[in-house]
């Protein structure tokens, strides 16, 4: 498959008190055209730093982005000028955050800020602007759309102004959308929903789709391929398929075994990984799992493992999967 | 289990919103909960369901109903007696940050609750008991001099759990315990929360929107919706036998981690559903009571399966 994003050895680092957050250490992947990529992982394993970096939207200081590269249609946006991100900001990339309220502006008709982007990006007039942007408001379902189109963002309901987020993040038709949790806040019922709007405006518009979230059902619905962060690294990565039906890394694995499911008896307990994440001022030298891991061994407390490929689309950063331990694994 | 511990009956609590608008908050809701059982509750963000545990506390005075705790009806003791009984009813809340006081330490947040119920004994005493529940909830009796701020989510929350056990209550409101809580964390909770519930033979109301984990601790499981109960069986019945339609459309939303399940789902898209359990004066109906709730009756339709039926 094409690629539209890649993104290589990526460490984000933000200055504290204390010392150095090291948010992001050498993340990798890249994202295909008209795929859905979700990145799942604890909060603070640098999920949304990884977003925000990727559409410079982090301020400097207190981050710095050590090192890296944000391949976004054979350019690097990371060696981009402020002008220039703005223009590929919501015209070539879209975003959809968690809370809609701190994105949508409150004082501003929302119709307005549908067709801000379009006459901006793609010097429509605002005739033009508004006939697209009804248009818009009415494939995410929002009924009376003309009427919605001059209302403000509070006279929406939370799910609806998530679909507004989703209108105003699409109107330009980017090829590259980035939602940062974008249905944690909702029900269950709404989230369906949002979902099933965004799945339908991928296969309308050939948008490929990077997911945050930290709902593995959610994942399992909606992603080609998964990936899997854990301290400020990409542990694991696969198809879904790999993912959910043979987790490979400890973390992985932990992480669907703690989960029940509405589809089966509760015979067994919830199995949790116990303890919490490292600090990440002081990240561990070796594996950043190995304080929580059942399998943890001498080796992984003094090196960090190189990601084994498994597969052309698997691939897991552990000891155990390594080609180097493999009779370790089978004893 | 033996009889119930808690029974709720034609319970309401109105709020006035001015301009004869009522918001019917819990709106005629019955159960009971046995001894050493957990009923959960599940519905969406504003169906009552924080409302209903708070008013089952008599944190909020009920607009109708009652409430009784091992047969004393609650409402109508007096605030000297039914501050005794809170020592027998406690609440453990959603976020353990926004509900431990920054200021103290971990010490004085559990001390307070034995304060309260002049349980604390000399300072020794009081020191001993708070490190033996710090013990009880798996957080290290060293740290009882240390701040909310130097704890995680998780550790937080089961500093809640040790406020809340302070006093050895009978019978506890889990309100969203683990909902702020990361998914790795959230099963470390459940399972210290059931551990405890075996060894102190504690009765849970568990509130929750998330139905999955709703169902592994619950024995038996509310839907909540507007303001009633619109279903009401074992956990296992509900799940596998859902009856009123807005369970249904409940659990197919819910999305299960298996891309090959998910895949096999239909797609479901649904309406939105209107203001919410707001009763207007004009027309005295709930906007989004599609399911004509104000004209049900929780009906029991198979052995302990309870569903909302309209009258006819
Ligand atoms: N503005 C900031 N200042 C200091 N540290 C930050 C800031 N933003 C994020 N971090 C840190 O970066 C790490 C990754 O955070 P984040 O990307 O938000 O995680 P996630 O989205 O996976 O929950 C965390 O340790 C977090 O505390
Ligand atoms: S490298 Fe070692 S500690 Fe890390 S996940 Fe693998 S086995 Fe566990
Ligand atoms: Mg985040």
């Amino acid at each position: 498959m094409e690629s539209i994003l890649e993104v290589k050895d990526l460490h984000v680092s933000f200055s504290v008190r204390g010392g150095e957050v090291k948010a992001v250490r050498g993340v990798n992947f890249t994202v295909g055209k008209g795929e859905t990529v979700a990145i799942v992982g604890e909060s603070g394993s640098g999920k949304s730093v990884t977003a925000q970096t990727i559409m410079r939207l982090i301020p400097s200081p207190p981050s710095k982005i050590k090192q890296g590269q944000v391949i976004f249609n054979g350019e690097d946006l990371l060696s981009k000028t402020n002008k220039q991100m703005e223009a590929i900001r919501g015209k070539d990339i879209g975003m959809i955050f968690q809370d809609p309220m701190t994105s949508l502006n409150p004082t501003i008709k929302v119709g307005k800020q549908i067709t801000e982007g379009l006459i901006k990006h793609q010097n429509l007039s605002f005739a033009e602007a508004k006939t697209r942007g009804v248009e818009m408001l009415k494939l995410v379902g929002i009924k009376n759309a003309e009427a919605r189109f001059n209302q403000y963002p509070h006279e929406f309901s939370g799910g609806m102004r998530q679909r507004v987020m989703i209108a105003i993040a699409l109107a330009c038709r980017p090829s590259l959308l980035i939602a940062d949790e974008p249905t944690t806040a909702l029900d269950v019922t709404i989230q369906a929903q949002i979902i099933n709007v965004m799945k339908d405006m991928q296969e309308r518009f050939g948008t490929s789709i990077i997911m945050i979230t930290h709902d593995l059902g959610v994942v399992a619905g909606m992603a080609d391929r998964v990936i899997v962060m854990y301290a400020g690294e990409v542990v694991e990565t696969g198809t879904s398929m790999e993912i959910f039906k043979n987790p490979q890394h400890p973390y992985t694995r932990g992480l669907l075994r703690s989960l029940p499911r509405i589809d089966q008896r509760k015979d067994e307990p919830l199995v949790p990984i116990i303890g919490t994440p490292p600090d990440l001022i002081k990240p561990p030298v070796g594996c950043p799992f190995a304080a929580r891991c059942d399998h943890a061994m001498k080796v992984c407390e003094r090196i960090d493992p190189d990601p084994t490929h498994l597969s052309d689309t698997h691939m897991s950063r552990c000891w155990l999967q390594h080609p180097m331990a493999q009779e370790v694994q089978s004893s | 289990m033996s009889g119930p511990l808690i029974e709720v009956e034609g319970l309401k609590k109105y709020f006035n919103l001015g301009k004869g608008n009522v918001l019917k908050a819990v709106n005629d809701i019955s159960f009971s909960i046995n001894e050493g059982e957990t009923l959960g509750v599940v519905g969406e963000s504003g169906c009552g369901k924080s409302t209903a545990g708070r008013t089952i506390l008599r944190l909020y005075e009920p607009t109708a109903g009652s409430v009784r705790f091992n047969g004393t009806d609650i409402y109508k003791l007096s605030p000297g007696k039914m501050k005794a009984m809170r020592r027998d009813m406690q609440m453990i809340f959603q976020d353990p940050y926004a509900s431990l006081n920054p200021r103290f330490t971990v010490t004085d947040i559990i001390g307070e609750a034995l304060d309260i119920h002049n349980m604390a004994g000399s300072r020794k005493e009081r020191k001993k008991r708070v490190e033996e529940l710090l013990d009880m909830v798996g957080l290290n009796p060293d740290h009882a001099t240390r701040y909310p701020h130097e704890f995680s989510g998780g550790q937080r929350q089961r500093i809640g759990i040790a406020r809340a056990l302070a006093v050895n209550p009978k019978f506890i409101i889990c309100d969203e315990p683990i909902s702020a809580l990361d998914v790795s964390i959230q099963a470390q909770v459940v399972n210290l929360l059931q551990d405890l519930q075996k060894k102190l033979g504690l009765t849970y109301l568990f509130i929750a929107h998330d139905l999955s984990m709703v169902k592994h601790i619950s024995n038996r499981v509310a839907v909540m919706y507007l303001g009633k109960v619109v279903e009401l069986a074992e956990s296992e019945e509900l799940y596998a036998n859902p009856m009123h339609p807005y369970t249904k459309t409940l659990l197919s939303a819910i999305p299960v981690p298996d891309p090959e399940v998910e895949a096999s789902k239909p797609r479901i898209l649904l309406n939105d559903t209107g203001s919410g359990p707001i009763h207007s004066a004009k027309d005295g109906a709930a906007s989004g009571d599609i399911y004509n709730l104000d004209n049900s009756s929780l009906v029991e339709v198979t052995k302990g399966h309870w569903v909302a039926i309209p009258n006819s």
